[in-house]
């Protein structure tokens, strides 16, 4: 498998639902676990990279989270104050918030602005090397690609200004391949499949960055194999031996192991679809791995989860651990 | 009457909210058949980016803003009966705002001059979440055609599922905004207040002047058509709030998608929008919850190293002493759909606990199960407006 984590810029990305914060979590988790200094950063601001990690709060400022791993959310205000204070130098940073919110105004009107400030702050960790990987969990399928698009955007539209000379450098490093890749988290279900497969075609066109991997996330296992499967499926003649050995329930308990298979058939169908989407592509990066994810049966997100994810990437990705 | 049917004999635009995912689209598109079904009349579903399948079984390959009737036929084939006539249009963003500029454009003039700006294409499809306030606008104007009996909308999939009931008046908001009134000023005769100078600096140095001017022209154009823009928007705004729209939340009950809705249904009370129903989507079984299925797991997970086995092989076989390979799966088999129950009576009991909630906070809880595979034809589509109609 590809060094998924020996990117120096990890976006993930997915169908909003698809548990794409934990999967990032997890990812972070498992490349500070491999020795490598992580950054995790949340774009939307929502709280859900806290709530993985059971901290009560992430802010612009990183948190440590566990040895080589340290999470941050992305606030647009806090990156404007940072440029400005790097870059423009200029001296009234006491007073920017009022400026910030004008800011924020124009941002919300100009293409690409907003964005750019994110993705610079992200760029700009990667330039500095303050990390030696930057795990994004980025904005929905639906809004990635004007994130991830922005600088090219922007270099289109505008012509000259600072920002302009900004996203020469914040290109060179979301182009290269073996520095920025995007991971796309879906489910085995036909929208976030269908998401997917549109999000893989665009990705490469639209914004220039390349994908480096698909993460199927919450599969169902396969629980048994042909024989088993037909012996399974014909229980309903044995009805009343196992409501004689095991009482009145025992027919929900095979109702429960036939929808878990019906649900796990379909699952597989879209992967399959998935898959082919994959090999026929063009657009898409030559055998772009799958990587699988187990459904955990999760009370919620937290810790724990994030735990058992990773120990599951620890395998798939083939990582070398030590803790 | 089913609470179903109530609804949608009772209202004239029904809007279908709810986060990414749960099977907005779908639900949406049932009950523009179940509407058809029990009414005569016309019955309009506004629909956004659906799976293409789904889009085939309807008929809809190249629809756009312009409604398009279902064919008879098509029902006919599925075995559904229809009294009323069922359209289907897609919301398409990029020519709504098309025909928004030129429906407000003071002149031919400013109209040419909007759609030719290099900047209008990518700020359309990116301020003032446009696509909330497109599928808003649309529903206005086919309701103020008086085509359509009814109207459901499918909305669009926002990050935040407020945006949409605040979209107009956001739009609103823009057009008397500082920043509209400063991006319009023309560029050189800019009053440089003590206030605002810091701000002329750092987005000159930051933007580039010459970018800020090209926000500013297409701005200028823009507010020729204030007028219209907002007493549009405000239009649309009082239509959110009419007795006549119900919103539908449309959920699963898995823990994100069913916190996003409890959410939504307590903003549409602090906004006086009236709530018709809640639908829970993709349902386990309420019994896979019950004592007495779990005891049935721990039991047969014993009876699999008993003589349960055994007697199954027998019978399936049909033969007089149970076959050893037989008996070895059916073992097996007892096992493993014992031991992996309580996965899936844990995801039931969660569930049953979250429609609870749900329930407390709506007019009517409309329960759909989940459906062994997606649906994607109009038989398959009135399959499921049964199940909307027989939720209790």
């Amino acid at each position: 498998m590809t060094g998924l984590l020996d990117l120096d810029l990890l976006w993930v990305t997915g169908k909003g639902g698809v548990g794409k914060t934990s999967i990032a979590a997890a990812l972070a988790e498992v490349a500070a676990r491999s020795g490598r200094r992580t950054l995790v950063c949340e774009m939307d601001a929502k709280g859900a990279l806290a709530s993985a990690y059971d901290v009560d709060e992430l802010s612009f400022q990183p948190t440590r989270i566990a040895p080589d791993l340290e999470a941050m959310t992305m606030s647009t205000e806090d990156s404007l104050r940072e440029y400005l204070r790097l870059f423009v130098k200029i001296p009234f940073i006491g007073r920017i918030g009022p400026l910030a919110k004008t800011f924020d105004f124009v941002a919300d009107a100009a293409p690409g602005v907003k964005e750019i400030l994110g993705v610079g702050k992200l760029c700009y960790e990667v330039r500095e090397r303050h990390y030696d990987l930057v795990v994004v969990d980025a904005e929905a399928s639906g809004h990635i690609i004007s994130q991830i698009g922005a600088p090219k955007v922007i270099a289109e539209l505008v012509k000259v200004g600072l920002v302009r000379d900004q996203t020469e450098w914040m290109l060179e490093i979301l182009n290269d391949r073996d520095r920025t890749g995007v991971a796309v988290v879906t489910t085995p279900e036909e929208m976030p499949v269908t998401e997917s497969i549109e999000l893989l075609r665009r990705l490469r066109r639209e914004t220039g960055a390349h994908a480096a991997a698909v993460i199927a996330n919450r599969v169902l296992p396969v629980m048994f194999d042909r024989r088993q499967q037909e012996l399974a499926d014909r229980l309903d003649e044995a009805i009343d031996l196992l409501v004689d050995a095991a009482g009145e329930g025992a027919p929900t308990v095979l109702q429960a192991a036939r929808l878990t298979e019906a649900r796990r058939r379909t699952g597989a169908a879209h992967l399959d679809r998935l898959r082919d989407s994959l090999t026929e592509s063009d657009d898409v990066a030559d055998s772009l791995p799958i990587v699988t994810v187990p459904e955990l049966f999760a009370r919620g997100p937290g810790r724990r989860v994030v735990a058992q994810i990773a120990e599951t990437l620890v395998e798939e990705l083939d990582v070398e651990v030590g803790r | 009457m089913s609470d179903l049917d109530n609804l949608l004999a009772s209202r004239e635009m029904v809007l279908v909210a709810g986060s990414g995912g749960v099977g907005k689209t779908t639900i949406a598109a049932a009950m523009g058949i179940a509407a058809a079904q029990r009414q005569k009349g016309n019955v309009l579903v506004l629909t956004v980016d659906p799976a293409r399948r789904l889009a085939s079984a309807l008929g809809l390959d190249e629809v756009g803003n312009v409604p398009v009737r279902i064919d008879p036929e098509t029902f006919a084939a599925a075995g559904v009966k229809a009294r009323g006539e069922l359209y289907v249009a897609m919301l398409d963003t990029k020519a709504g705002w098309d025909e928004l500029i030129r429906r407000h454009a003071p002149d031919v003039e400013v109209r040419d001059a909007v759609l030719a700006n290099p900047l209008y294409q990518n700020i359309t499809s990116r301020f003032v979440q446009s696509h909330d306030y497109l599928a808003m606008e649309q529903l206005h104007d086919l309701h103020a055609t008086g085509e359509f009996d009814l109207v459901i909308v499918d909305t669009p999939p926002s990050r935040n599922a407020l945006s949409i009931l605040d979209a107009p008046g956001r739009m609103v908001d823009f057009f008397g905004s500082k920043l509209l009134r400063w991006l319009t000023v023309p560029y050189r005769s800019r009053i440089f207040t003590v206030a605002s100078k810091p701000f002329y600096q750092v987005a000159d140095r930051v933007l580039g002047s010459r970018f800020l001017q090209d926000i500013a022209d297409f701005f200028v154009l823009f507010q020729a058509m204030e007028r219209g823009f907002v007493r549009r928007a405000r239009a649309v705004e009082a239509l959110l709030v009419d007795p006549r729209t119900a919103f539908v939340v449309v959920t699963t009950l898995e823990t994100a998608p069913s916190h996003e809705a409890k959410f939504l249904v307590g903003a549409l009370d602090e906004r006086k929008m009236s709530l018709g129903a809640v639908v829970a989507n993709r349902v386990l079984p309420a019994e896979l919850a019950e004592p007495e299925a779990a005891a049935s797991a721990m039991a047969l997970l014993e009876a699999a190293d008993g003589r349960l086995p055994a007697r199954i092989a027998k019978r399936l076989d049909g033969t007089e002493r149970a076959k050893k390979a037989t008996t070895t799966t059916a073992a097996h088999v007892l096992r493993e759909m014992a031991s992996r129950f309580d996965d899936v009576a844990l995801v039931a009991a969660r569930e049953a606990e979250r429609r609870h909630e749900l329930q407390a906070a709506a007019p009517a809880m409309l329960t759909v199960p989940w459906l062994d595979g997606d649906i994607h034809d109009v038989r398959g589509l009135g399959e499921l407006a049964e199940h909307l109609r027989h939720a209790e």
